[in-house]
């Protein structure tokens, strides 16, 4: 088993490099996770249990490090961040309506199993300021509630629900540039 | 102005915000008037489901093999 833990370290720092957006933190995660794999070796019948079994253990490691580096993570101070509200980059007529219709994504049973279409994801989730990425990929990979995510980095719930809400929109924005308008969808 | 009345522009923040929060009664009802009448709103809306399922899909393919083989 320990081969193909180590084999599946590049696999692991992809998420953690996601996640925390911090190369240093996410080589340590991934290492404490392998580590802990190690200690505590088990049978499994295929490489993707052993795969769900290993992200499992990075999630809490990522945790942990979110919560060790928690001042840094929510950056609020950073001005890497500009400050428009992404809602502003989709252009609106003085009424209120859309001055243009969003795309129709079509059916996402049909691309989001595709290898291709998660790269674009993950490109798009990358592109996210770092704060923001971080507080996203907690919502949305790690599953902490907003309760939660206020909890471990100290963060009121009126920041985050900000950053989330930007996120969103970014990463909307991001998707239908690459990926639902570029015709590559099947 | 009627209290259940929404922008579009609105409307859009308001699809958003749904995601990681609950919102007050009023604000859903305005919400779902608006879906009732507005063709571009439901299709935003669509955008944005859509969006929470391929996050869904996402998060079970990082823990398994779904597709190619990710570590070597």
């Amino acid at each position: 088993m320990e081969q193909d833990v180590a084999d599946l370290r590049e696999y692991l720092l992809k998420f953690a490099r996601l996640q925390l957006r911090n190369t240093t933190w996410a080589e340590d995660a991934v290492s404490e996770t392998i580590l802990a794999a190690l200690t505590k070796p088990q049978a499994f019948e295929s490489r993707s249990q052993l795969k769900t079994w290993l992200v499992g253990i990075l999630k809490h490691k990522i945790v942990d490090a979110l919560r060790h580096h928690s001042r840094e993570v929510s950056g609020l101070e950073t001005s890497e961040d500009d400050q428009t509200d992404p809602l502003e980059l989709i252009s609106f007529k003085a009424d209120g309506h859309f001055t243009e219709a969003p795309a129709e994504w079509g059916n996402p049973e049909n691309h989001a199993s595709s290898h291709q279409f998660f790269e674009v994801l993950e490109a798009c989730v990358n592109q996210l300021p770092a704060a923001q990425g971080r507080l996203f990929l907690m919502r949305e990979w790690l599953e902490l509630s907003c309760d939660e995510i206020c909890k471990e980095l100290e963060l009121t719930s009126t920041n985050l629900y900000v950053q989330l809400h930007r996120a969103r929109l970014r990463l909307r924005e991001c998707l239908e540039l690459h990926w639902f308008m570029t015709g590559s969808k099947t | 102005m009627m209290p259940l009345n929404r922008t579009c522009k609105e409307v859009a923040a308001l699809v958003v915000a749904r995601e990681d929060r609950a919102l007050p009664l009023a604000d859903r009802v305005a919400l779902r008037i608006h879906m009732t009448i507005c063709d571009t709103c439901t299709r935003f809306e669509r955008q944005i489901l859509s969006m929470k399922n391929s996050m869904q899909q996402w998060r079970n393919y990082t823990g398994s093999d779904s597709t190619k083989d990710g570590g070597s």
